[in-house]
């Protein structure tokens, strides 16, 4: 049996049980009434500068927090006839980053295709990246690519101690992802002049909200570069979305409606104001369209109107859109806001 | 069975400045203040409200400070040293009255 929810038949790998859970929570009023308070509902798309393919759900880690329930089992993948889908739409535009992400993006056949079409457009990239993909052995040459192609790498390391990494990610992750970072640092990412980012991304181990990211920032670069010797640019921190994996964790330890209760008292209009979906367009490993990573997880796809296949990507009518919400929204807008990109307020 | 403590009870602590709103302004006022990044870290001040919490032995500053240290990049390992410090002092204020038995020992011996 595998650890993801799919393989273990839990009722919780249904994004509609998931969202009745949702939408049940004593402790906090529905989303929607938030923003309306902080005069935000409905909310809009602001036009999109992020173009953040998902290219599925195989991965070679099956973290305790993964919004997407990927792991090794998972055989969602992006065809390379979806892929061309996505770079036709984004030749159409001039939206400047390509954010992409998975599963383990990397190990889509498509991955290396989708990574050079992009950057032959001038358009950046980012490659969310798990660190201990770069490992395998037939990833050897990995590293390499995303060096020369001048892809910024953002990768998950939750603690700069193996104990709690290994907790959320699986054993001897820490160690691997330690190993690959000094592989990335010898290419030069995360060095200081080299333009090759290495930036990192932390998810509390646990029930609770991230640190602040100044403070989290400083703290991991002090201590990686003392105990371990590797470097990185920045650090973004992001709290965790109550919905699959994690929302399974939150149930079972008992944790769910004071985590629900947690984010809604620590809703921010601010921070609801720069969440990442009014900039971003999702898309799934098989074209469909979503405002976000969570919404796709929950196979919220777009609404009111809006393409829902990047086959009809249209961006006059994406750019202003409507977003879809609902109570999982509350882990992007509480305290400092969180995103792929970190803290928004 | 009941029980003066209640978790949820925590939730409940701003109702204080409902029997007189101006003194809990000025506590809240105070305590952010004390709180905020200053010559300490904001993570350096939850180490140290969590091991005055277990001084204190507050249940609802046990907890709320548990996370907040967690919230603020702890690990166990720091936040049990700080444990441990409130225990020290603890044990160690118990012991240095040890001096004042003694004074009154040698007071009334021969």
């Amino acid at each position: 049996m595998g650890l993801t929810l799919v393989s273990r038949k839990d009722p919780l790998a249904s994004s509609q049980v998931q969202l009745k859970r949702l939408a049940a929570v004593e402790a906090c009023p529905p989303f929607e009434d938030m923003l309306a308070a902080a005069g935000l509902q409905p909310l809009h798309a602001t036009g999109i500068t992020i173009f953040q393919i998902n290219v599925g759900k195989f991965c070679n880690q099956s973290c305790r927090h993964c919004h997407v329930d990927a792991g090794p089992e998972r055989t969602e993948q992006m065809t390379r006839e979806t892929a061309e889908l996505c770079i036709s739409a984004l030749a159409r535009t001039d939206i400047p980053t390509v954010d992409i992400t998975g599963g383990a993006p990397e190990l889509n056949p498509n991955f290396r295709w989708l990574v050079e079409q992009s950057r032959a457009m001038g358009r950046h990239v980012m490659d969310r990246c798990n660190l201990t993909v770069l490992l395998l052995k037939p990833q050897a040459d990995l590293a390499e690519f995303l060096a020369n192609n001048r892809v910024e790498v953002v990768a998950s390391l939750p603690y700069f101690q193996s104990a709690q990494t290994d907790a959320q990610r699986g054993e001897g992750v820490f160690e691997k992802s330690i190993q690959a970072m000094r592989m990335l640092n010898r290419l030069g990412y995360g060095v200081e002049g080299s333009g090759l980012v290495l930036n990192l991304v932390h998810n509390p181990v646990g029930a609770f909200l991230p640190a602040k990211q100044d403070a989290a920032e400083a703290q991991f670069r002090r201590e990686l570069l003392r105990r371990h010797g590797v470097v990185f640019n920045n650090l973004y921190t992001i709290t965790n979305m109550p919905i699959s994996r994690f929302l399974e964790f939150l149930i079972e330890s008992g944790n769910y409606e004071g985590y629900m209760e947690r984010l809604a008292n620590a809703f921010n209009p601010v921070a609801a104001a720069g969440v990442m979906c009014r900039f971003t367009l999702s898309v799934g490993w098989d074209g469909t369209l979503y405002d976000c990573d969570f919404n796709q997880m929950l196979d919220l796809p777009l609404g009111n109107g809006a393409p829902r296949h990047i086959r009809d990507f249209d961006l006059a009518k994406l750019d202003t859109r409507r977003i879809v919400t609902a109570n999982h929204c509350y882990g992007c807008t509480a305290g400092t806001g969180s995103s792929c990109g970190g803290t928004v307020a | 069975m009941d029980t003066y403590y209640h978790p949820h009870d925590l939730t409940k602590f701003a109702e204080m400045g409902k029997g007189n709103k101006e003194l809990w302004d000025k506590f809240i006022g105070y305590y952010s203040a004390v709180f905020a990044a200053g010559a300490l870290s904001e993570r350096e001040k939850a180490l140290i409200a969590l091991g005055v919490a277990h001084a204190v032995q507050c249940p609802y500053c046990i907890d709320a400070y548990t996370q907040t240290c967690l919230e603020k990049g702890s690990n166990v390992e720091e936040m049990t040293e700080a444990v441990h410090v409130a225990c020290a002092i603890r044990g160690g204020s118990s012991l240095v009255h040890g001096v004042q038995m003694r004074n009154v020992v040698d007071k009334l011996s021969m």
